[in-house]
């Protein structure tokens, strides 16, 4: 899943590298630009401007280590999952994501920036992920609200990323695509399940609801006013539609599902204006999001430390198939002595 | 009927424990790869575990469901070999904490798709042609499984000092939980004789055969096992089991009247 705002730089007060090219470059870089001007694919064998490849690997990056800290809050419920169907569909789901994290750190890998050196990033703190996974998921709806909401915000944000500038990238948004617009529907399924059973129930999806519901708005990220990143990344096509447009886009899809659903979106300025043919909504509490981003939400540390630890106790397994793969060339090289 | 319905509840509870213990390495792996092959391995255990409880549901014929079997009866009931229900660590009482390890993980995968091959690929003519439906997919499942850790066991095995003494560790740990196989309960004797079942102790030399080739090509000792016979698959199991299904039965059973 799970762009948010991936024009949130991994370090505060960041600013987008201008692009100045060398008068050496001048003519590589008006190739490239015509190249994006006439919507190509830019390839890992050609030339770009390191402020492109930068922003690029910054952005795929935030978006794997999304994938990755993602397996967290939906994990949660792997091993209490009320039913074997519905274990199996989340063990699946929570492995697809760590899927998609793979074909994001590859594609990361053909901008010349290893999964080793991203890892070392987000261990440190220093990269970003989306900011939605710091929340706790408190009852077992917030799985299928997760799907519903989470996924669906993610697939709004990345359909248009399917014709990013950057091919490898691009490829592999096809994909995700695909398998989170899955997501989307079985989270949402399972919601319908739980709503036509006990009153408990029914409560359970409203409250993942209400606890969700302002995030997703958020992850979006900040307002097109407050985004100084996003008309460079719009010029580069590595970004297609403003965050407010996206944002806009998933609350007009949003708002009759949850209607068939039954359920209520906590937001009481929510209403359709017949001018704008759009849903008004609230005010977004940017100051929570902020605070989310910067590392001080209420599960940043721990989901952080958590990926920590397994990369941790998983070294010596890393490095006991290493030395086999040595010893298995050293003895073929013997052998063909 | 009974001896089948018994005999296919054995077949799933063990699927569905080691199903259960697998998945708790989701998100934590030693590396994404394994992360992304420990989740299939305990999808594919969860899938088995669901045909079988399917069958046995249908053959009791009482409205039971797939979920009320694995979800409303009570460790006693639960017939899965003990080796499936340890936590991925050495040994310690059922409320200790500590690290999961991969070795153990890794060697009790290996010593459980190894019986496993067999035992699928004899059931693929048992009596009960759902039975024998559900081995052959299951055969094609275990074979990967056994492929996937016996890998692993030869990289720890054969690796550093410190994955060695490890992988070492967990052999020594769980081998003597594996004299449970060899041992027949009732269910087993009566499925057998109902030309259902596959009696465990012609599988025995092939296994040991698997297991031998594997620890030494892994440089890991066998160690010589002795006393007490873990008595699982008759319903007496360790301290862990209990812990396992209170976790995994807590929301099921807190709304008994749910639909999921």
């Amino acid at each position: 899943m799970y762009t948010q705002s991936f024009n949130v730089p991994d370090q505060a007060g960041q600013k987008t590298v201008a692009v100045t090219p060398s008068t050496e470059d001048a003519e590589l870089m008006a190739r490239f630009d015509a190249r994006i001007d006439a919507d190509g694919r830019i390839e890992p064998q050609d030339w770009m401007p390191e402020a492109y490849r930068k922003t690029l690997v910054r952005q795929i990056s935030q978006h794997a280590h999304s994938e990755i800290v993602g397996m967290l809050p939906e994990g949660n419920w792997i091993s209490r999952a009320p039913s074997l169907k519905r274990k199996a569909i989340l063990i699946a789901k929570v492995q697809d994501e760590g899927g998609h994290g793979l074909y994001l750190y590859s594609a990361a890998e053909t901008l010349g920036t290893s999964r080793d050196q991203l890892l070392e990033g987000l261990h440190s703190g220093k990269a970003k992920y989306s900011s939605i996974f710091n929340y706790p998921t408190l009852n077992w709806a917030d799985v299928g609200a997760i799907g519903w909401l989470v996924d669906g915000a993610a697939i709004m944000n990345q359909i248009p990323l399917c014709r990013c500038s950057y091919g490898p990238y691009s490829r592999a948004m096809v994909r995700v695509c695909k398998e989170e617009s899955f997501h989307q529907r079985q989270g949402y399924e399972a919601l319908l399940v739980m709503m036509k059973g006990t009153q408990a129930q029914r409560e359970m999806v409203q409250d993942a609801v209400n606890r969700l519901w302002w995030k997703c708005l958020a992850m979006f990220g900040p307002p097109d006013a407050d985004s100084p990143n996003s008309a460079q990344g719009m010029r580069w096509g590595i970004k297609r539609i403003s965050n407010d447009d996206l944002r806009q886009k998933f609350v007009d899809a949003t708002v009759p599902q949850a209607k068939v659903l039954g359920i209520t979106l906590p937001d009481p300025d929510l209403k359709w204006n017949e001018e704008r043919q759009h849903y008004d909504y609230g005010q977004i509490d940017w100051q929570e999001f902020w605070d989310t981003v910067e590392g001080n939400g209420p599960c940043n540390k721990e989901r952080l430390a958590t990926r920590v630890k397994a990369h941790n106790d998983g070294q010596w397994v890393r490095d006991a198939a290493q030395a086999y793969a040595r010893k298995q060339q050293e003895r073929a090289m013997k052998e063909a002595a | 009927m009974s001896a089948t319905i018994d005999y296919l509840l054995h077949l799933a509870d063990n699927a569905v424990v080691l199903g259960q213990r697998d998945a708790e390495w989701c998100g934590h792996g030693p590396i994404l790869e394994e992360d992304l092959a420990l989740a299939n391995v305990s999808l594919d255990l969860i899938g088995q575990a669901r045909l079988l409880y399917q069958r046995a549901a249908e053959l009791k014929g009482d409205g039971t469901t797939e979920d009320k079997l694995a979800y409303f009866r009570d460790s006693q009931e639960f017939r899965n070999y003990t080796l499936l229900e340890l936590p991925h660590h050495g040994a310690l009482v059922g409320y200790a904490v500590a690290d999961r390890d991969y070795a153990t993980t890794i060697v009790r995968n290996f010593l459980y798709s190894a019986l496993m091959v067999h035992v699928w690929d004899a059931l693929q003519t048992s009596a009960d042609s759902t039975l024998a439906g559900i081995a052959a997919k299951s055969l094609k499942e275990a074979t990967y499984h056994l492929h996937h850790s016996r890998d692993w066991l030869v990289r720890m095995g054969d690796g550093t000092d410190e994955s060695h003494t490890r992988a070492q560790a967990a052999v020594n740990h769980l081998l003597p939980y594996t004299e449970e196989f060899w041992t027949v309960s009732p269910a087993e004797t009566a499925a057998v004789e109902a030309g259902v079942g596959v009696d465990v102790r012609t599988l025995r030399a092939a296994w040991d055969a698997l297991v031998n080739d594997a620890l030494a090509e892994a440089t890991l000792t066998r160690p010589q096992v002795r006393g007490y016979v873990p008595q699982g698959k008759v319903g007496l199991h360790s301290e862990h089991l209990g812990f396992l299904l209170a976790e995994m039965q807590s929301l099921a059973r807190a709304h008994p009247d749910g639909c999921w």
